[in-house]
């Protein structure tokens, strides 16, 4: 049975295989299908972010990212997930209480968008000399030939996403082919509710113009699919600040304690059931209240924590000077899978290149002083024998 | 369904104690696929299963449920199944949109202070009319509740939220004799000083553990993050079996695998052996 239809098959030079494809799957420019689960993925903006989260962040998810002291990193974070919608085609929505979205919008970093193409000779232009150079190296060290280069920075082996230089700004005409919903809240009208709901009003009005954005852009999952599909990008800034009228970073027993959560709440319904993603970043080092960050914690999806060493103690300690602050993983996300895919350490550490934002795992350097003791390690090894070997040595640390 | 969490709990779908009220809580680990091992347990069980989906939307539930075996979206159709998904149920309510189609069970977003009577009297509406001969099984009413403390984040007070399973165990246990599972989520630390203003979801922990029969506490590795131990569960039967000593305590680890979960003796994982 076999044989014959292997003939027929290879007198039409052609196979009968095809490849199985989805035509449900619906595709959409810098999106695809995460490798573990099969969720529809976009990236951050950030390669190494993605990789620890699992790929990217799937659509209809939320990422928290817990600001560090100043602010800085978790802004350019949330400006680097602006910046990859920006070049993906995908639709953004920013809202913000503080800066103006127009000015974050101008302040996105500029893609590198050519790497590709000068990337590849020029590495293996770099491999080749790579080689010459490593057989005179590797004359003294030649255990260590075959052993891998070793990679701190977490990466995944197919990229996704692009990168990004951030000494330089985005070119307007790049940034203004993006469609942008911008909503700030000092220029919001904000009507007051007579309803006793958690929510406070600002709230409300961004639950209310993320909904109707989403219905009149043909993100709803539930509506029919029209003409193209496209995802949006949702970027919310310092959200449960004092500026949002949120006071539950300025006192212990918040009035409106359940408004941030009550939010959050209505944002994982709306993002569930249609094609849009949030980014969000909320001061928690403001928030005393713990049981209230847990609330806000477990109501987003994912959650990282960024702790900048700038204005601690740490930043002058020569333990971290190769780093810039310490990446904490709050929260990995459980959607439609029993299993979720664990970083493999939690130990992670951001730097800021000159013209790049990294994770990495953290590495302490290397002790080069020449009045380091080495002499401890050598006991402990010797100790270590001792135990195994069960005393058939004598051995002049056991003194009996 | 995980085999191995049936016999550490010594029930099968054919013979389980019926009028128990099961606890599930976590700290530091997500509990969450417990959960999904009870739903699986109980409709294969042919109870007529009442599920409160609070926390996530229905099609994940569906989709972890399909991995175990179960299709909920058949059970639902049967009439086993009757899933509030109160994510879609709530976007109403929080828009300040005003439907007649959809359930009045949510109606305390509109105002946390008055408490939970609707969602009790949805509760009550869906497990009691099992007795009229439909397609349930025959089987006892199960309620199920994922995620308590989202009605705590919704604004719900500790004490409502204790009246509700109050009543629910009233109504659920003791009267129709079935089975009641509810997951509650707790902070990172227990906080011994703070006895004073304690927070919530200690509050109804300590509240609910008094009502239960059984709880099931999974925990985050006192040693820190593993990659093969995703955590340990206690489980502490309160109320005394036949031959044995009351408040049994029993200590596992487990892993949790793409298709279930193991579960094994502390210190018996075979990533260390």
């Amino acid at each position: 049975m076999a044989a014959p239809m292997k003939s027929v098959g290879s007198s039409f030079n052609a196979t009968s295989f095809q490849k199985k494809t989805r035509s449900k799957l619906i595709s959409i420019p810098g999106t695809r299908p995460s490798v573990q689960n099969g969720q529809l993925i976009v990236s951050t903006g950030v390669t190494s972010l993605d990789y620890l989260i699992g790929g990217g962040l799937a659509v209809g998810t939320v990422l928290l990212i817990e600001e560090d002291r100043y602010n800085s990193y978790s802004h350019m974070v949330l400006k680097y997930f602006m910046a990859e919608g920006v070049l993906c085609g995908h639709e953004l929505f920013l809202a913000s209480a503080q800066d103006h979205p127009d000015d974050i919008l101008q302040e996105l970093p500029a893609p590198i968008l050519d790497d590709i193409a000068s990337h590849s000779p020029l590495e293996g232009r770099m491999q080749l000399g790579g080689q010459h150079a490593s057989q005179d190296a590797m004359k003294i060290a030649w255990r260590y030939q075959n052993l891998p280069k070793v990679q701190t920075a977490l990466a995944s082996s197919s990229r996704f996403g692009h990168y990004y230089d951030i000494s330089k700004k985005m070119e307007p005409e790049i940034r203004q082919a993006a469609n942008c919903y911008a909503f700030y809240l000092p220029e919001h009208p904000t009507e007051s509710s007579a309803t006793r709901s958690p929510l406070i009003e600002s709230y409300s009005a961004l639950l209310q113009s993320i909904q109707e954005v989403i219905r009149k852009g043909g993100f709803d999952g539930a509506a029919p699919p029209s003409k193209s599909r496209n995802v949006l990008r949702i970027g919310l800034q310092s959200l449960g600040s004092t500026l949002w009228g949120d006071d539950l970073c300025c006192r212990d027993n918040p009035a409106h304690g359940h408004a941030l959560t009550t939010f959050l709440y209505g944002l994982r319904a709306l993002l569930r059931s249609s094609l849009s993603m949030a980014v969000l970043t909320i001061p928690s080092h403001l928030i005393q209240n713990r049981a209230v960050m847990g609330n806000i914690i477990r109501l987003c999806d994912n959650a990282i924590a960024l702790e900048s060493f700038k204005g601690s103690d740490r930043e002058t300690n020569p333990l971290y000077k190769d780093y810039h602050g310490l990446l904490h993983v709050r929260q990995v996300p459980r959607l439609n899978c029993l299993l979720t895919e664990l970083p493999d350490h939690k130990d992670l550490a951001f730097k800021l290149k000159r013209k790049q934002f990294t994770i990495e795992r953290l590495h302490l350097p290397p002790d080069l002083s020449e009045t380091v003791s080495r002499v401890s390690r050598g006991e402990l090894a010797g100790a270590a024998a001792v135990g195994t070997t069960c005393g058939t040595s004598s051995n002049k640390h056991l003194d009996f | 369904m995980f085999a191995e969490l049936n016999a550490i709990l010594n029930t099968s779908p054919d013979s389980f104690k019926q009028g128990e009220f099961i606890l599930v809580s976590d700290r530091r680990a997500d509990a969450s696929f417990l959960v999904h091992h009870f739903l699986s347990f109980y409709l294969r069980a042919g109870c007529k299963v009442c599920f409160l989906g609070l926390a996530q939307s229905f099609s994940h539930y569906n989709a972890v449920s399909q991995r175990l075996g179960v299709s909920l979206t058949q059970a639902k159709e049967k009439g086993q199944l009757l899933f509030l998904e109160g994510l879609k149920e709530s976007l109403d309510v929080l828009l300040g949109r005003t439907s007649d189609t959809g359930s009045r069970a949510l109606d305390f977003l509109r105002d946390p202070a008055v408490g939970l009577r609707c969602l009790y009297e949805f509760v009550q509406a869906s497990v009691s009319d099992s007795g009229d001969g439909g397609e349930g099984g025959g089987g006892p009413p199960v309620l199920l509740v994922d995620d308590l403390t989202v009605l705590l984040s919704l604004g719900v007070s500790v004490g409502s939220v204790l009246d509700f399973s109050h009543y629910c165990h009233a109504t659920v246990c003791s009267q129709l004799k079935g089975n009641m599972v509810m997951l509650v989520r707790c902070e990172g630390e227990e906080d011994e000083d703070e006895d004073g203003d304690e927070e919530g979801s200690e509050r109804l922990l300590k509240g609910l553990t008094h009502q239960c029969s059984l709880t099931l506490h999974v925990q985050g590795l006192p040693t820190g993050f593993c990659r093969d131990i995703h955590g340990q569960v206690e489980v502490c039967w309160r109320k005394t079996q036949k031959d044995k000593p009351p408040n049994q305590k029993k200590l596992f680890q487990y892993k949790v695998h793409d298709k279930g979960a193991s579960f094994f003796a502390r210190g018996t994982s075979s990533a260390v052996l």
